[in-house]
């Protein structure tokens, strides 16, 4: 048999189902590997014990026939997502210690669907970063490795990304802000889908910028995407922005057929200076979908270029609101104040020690585009260009286009600390394919396709209709289907 | 739009960060690399443009004004840094 901890969660469920092995055989082999693993640094708390009793649990549903598609799985959980009792920091030491009283709806509701939780994931401190670097924990690594560098597994869903590439759990949940979980599945040769804003709850998700966060499923196929994100789906009352609709059965909306899809290719996607491989890559999936059935057509998003630039006024100022909670009063880690210090000496300290320095530098620069004087030339005109980002998606599916291809990132996994500390622009250039979504608020799907003249995996990205994430994945299994990715990474750790 | 020195040590404060003294110009400049970048958003043209406020069309629910929960002092305050007899603690605030 095989190592049971490389399966999918399709052949976990159905072999669970079958009574081919349990939970809890299923849960072992994972923590084995797990164990195994430390160089990755992708799981940084364990949560095996919560692991282990909630296989018991999953054997005995599974044994009364109660068995939800997720039952007796087991995946990881981004540190981002407060899980009770157990420690919850978003990669900060801001939130040293900190073990929340409550369960995120997500988390809940996987929990309910008998999912289990081998721990928390590695990522960038409150999700900010392109390649888990900014984490109190150090850098997560990835599994792919083509010389002596170590090389980043992307962000801020880095731990997740390397933790299903290294077959450490079955699946991961990420959180996507930019790119965070599609740019990390590129990264990796996984499968990352940042579902509608408004499809899975936030409530219990550490937020960084509320207007763009959402959550989505991290996994080795786009069936399994599927299938988890029904899972983490759905209304709750908890989040006022969470959307009251129906989640379908997405695994039922893989036909295979996607015979008249239309498939848009944006021009303003080709930048000046886009390698000859990603560009060959993206000629390459357009070309598959097309013997697929689909019919190919070129597209316009005029104002693509101005997506980075008003992601990084709107993200930092609502970074700037949302992180003023961290104050040493409530939780987390409080600076020791001098004599005669005050209260704000002790926020002042407390927040100087307790956030890294990129998450300082958003905090801050959120702050000046808030400040007065500057409201109205940095933040109403980002949410004024926002508009136009936004209603460039609107009229290319308004002309009948079902789902837009595009790469999902630059370039293949680059080495832990080859991208310049010095210039933080840099490292946002990552995001520059996969941010315009966030803004426009819709669905888009990482699958790996192909693998560069290093031989590092690379992704494409399917943007999808709002909602329509089932037409999504059903175009994102046929591209999957025709790339025939199977490579994985070879153990070296 | 350059950021000064001031600036950033305005900033800084205006953000409850502590920025010590020697540290203000490697700001500034990091402030100034972040701003040049997103300076490129006046090139675009958004006259009668709507800035967004919501990316989904709907309006924010709303419920009945009533206390949904409470009387969960201890779990509110078990991870405090400094909690005495049933409040956070902290610095004094007025003198």
């Amino acid at each position: 048999m095989t190592d049971l901890n490389t399966l999918t969660l399709a052949a976990a469920r159905d072999g669970l189902r079958k009574g081919d092995f349990t939970s809890s055989d299923l849960t072992e082999a994972c923590l084995t590997s797990i164990a195994a693993a430390g160089k990755l640094n992708a799981f940084v708390h364990d949560t095996s014990e919560q692991a282990r009793e909630q296989a018991k649990a999953a054997d005995v549903r599974i044994a009364a026939g109660d068995a939800p598609n997720m039952c007796g799985l087991p995946i990881g959980v981004k540190d981002v997502f407060a899980t009770k009792g157990q420690p919850t920091q978003a990669a900060s030491h801001i939130l040293d210690g900190f073990r929340p009283e409550y369960e995120s709806t997500i988390t809940s509701k996987l929990f309910d669907a008998g999912a289990v939780m081998l721990g928390k994931l590695n990522m960038d401190e409150f999700a900010m970063g392109s390649s888990t670097e900014n984490s109190v924990y150090g850098p997560a690594i990835n599994p792919w490795k083509i010389d002596d560098r170590d090389l980043t597994p992307g962000g801020s869903s880095g731990g997740s990304a390397a933790a299903v590439a290294a077959d450490l759990c079955l699946a991961a949940t990420g959180t996507d802000t930019g790119g965070s979980i599609r740019q990390p599945a590129a990264f990796t040769g996984t499968v990352g889908i940042k579902p509608t804003y408004g499809r899975c709850s936030r409530w219990g998700v550490i937020a960084y910028a509320s207007s763009l966060d959402q959550a989505g499923p991290m996994t080795k196929t786009v069936r399994d995407a599927a299938i988890m994100l029904e899972a983490m789906a759905g209304h709750d009352a908890k989040d006022s922005t969470s959307m009251e609709l129906a989640v379908p059965d997405f695994e039922a909306l893989i036909t295979g057929d996607i015979k008249g899809k239309k498939i848009g290719i944006p021009k303003e996607y080709r930048l000046d200076g886009m390698s000859a491989e990603i560009a060959k890559l993206w000629d390459d999936g357009a070309a598959m979908l097309k013997d697929a059935g689909a019919e190919i057509v070129d597209v316009s998003l005029p104002h693509t270029k101005y997506a980075l630039p008003a992601y990084y006024v709107i993200a930092p100022a609502e970074a700037s609101s949302n992180l003023a909670r961290y104050d040493g009063v409530r939780y987390g880690h409080r600076a020791k104040i001098g004599e005669g210090d005050g209260i704000d000496d002790m926020y002042e300290k407390t927040r100087a020690e307790g956030f890294g320095r990129e998450v300082q530098r958003r905090i801050m620069v959120g702050t000046y585009v808030l400040s007065a004087g500057f409201y109205d030339a940095y933040y109403n005109r980002a949410r004024k260009v926002r508009t136009l980002i936004k209603r460039d998606f609107e009229q290319v599916f308004a002309a009948g286009v079902d789902a837009i291809l595009a790469p999902t990132t630059p370039s293949a996994a680059f080495g832990i600390g080859e991208v310049s500390k010095a210039d933080p622009v840099e490292m946002y250039l990552n995001d520059v394919f996969t941010v315009t979504l966030n803004l426009a608020g819709l669905p888009g799907v990482s699958v790996p396709t192909g693998l560069s003249s290093t031989g590092l995996p690379l992704g494409l990205q399917l943007i999808g209709r709002p909602w329509e994430e089932g037409d999504l994945l059903n175009i994102a299994h046929s591209l999957e289907q025709s790339a025939g990715f199977v490579s994985k990474p070879t153990k070296w750790w | 739009m350059s950021i000064d020195i001031d600036t950033a040590r305005r900033v800084a404060s205006l953000a409850r960060i502590r920025v010590e003294e020697d540290a203000l110009p490697e700001l500034a400049q990091e402030f100034n690399a972040v701003l040049g970048f997103i300076e490129q958003l006046s090139e675009v043209d958004v006259e009668g443009i709507e800035p967004m406020t919501s990316v989904t069309p709907q309006r924010l629910k709303r419920r009945t004004d009533v206390i949904t929960d409470g009387d969960q002092q201890a779990k509110i305050l078990k991870n405090a840094p400094d909690a005495r007899e049933g409040f956070f603690a902290v610095p004094k605030v007025v003198e």
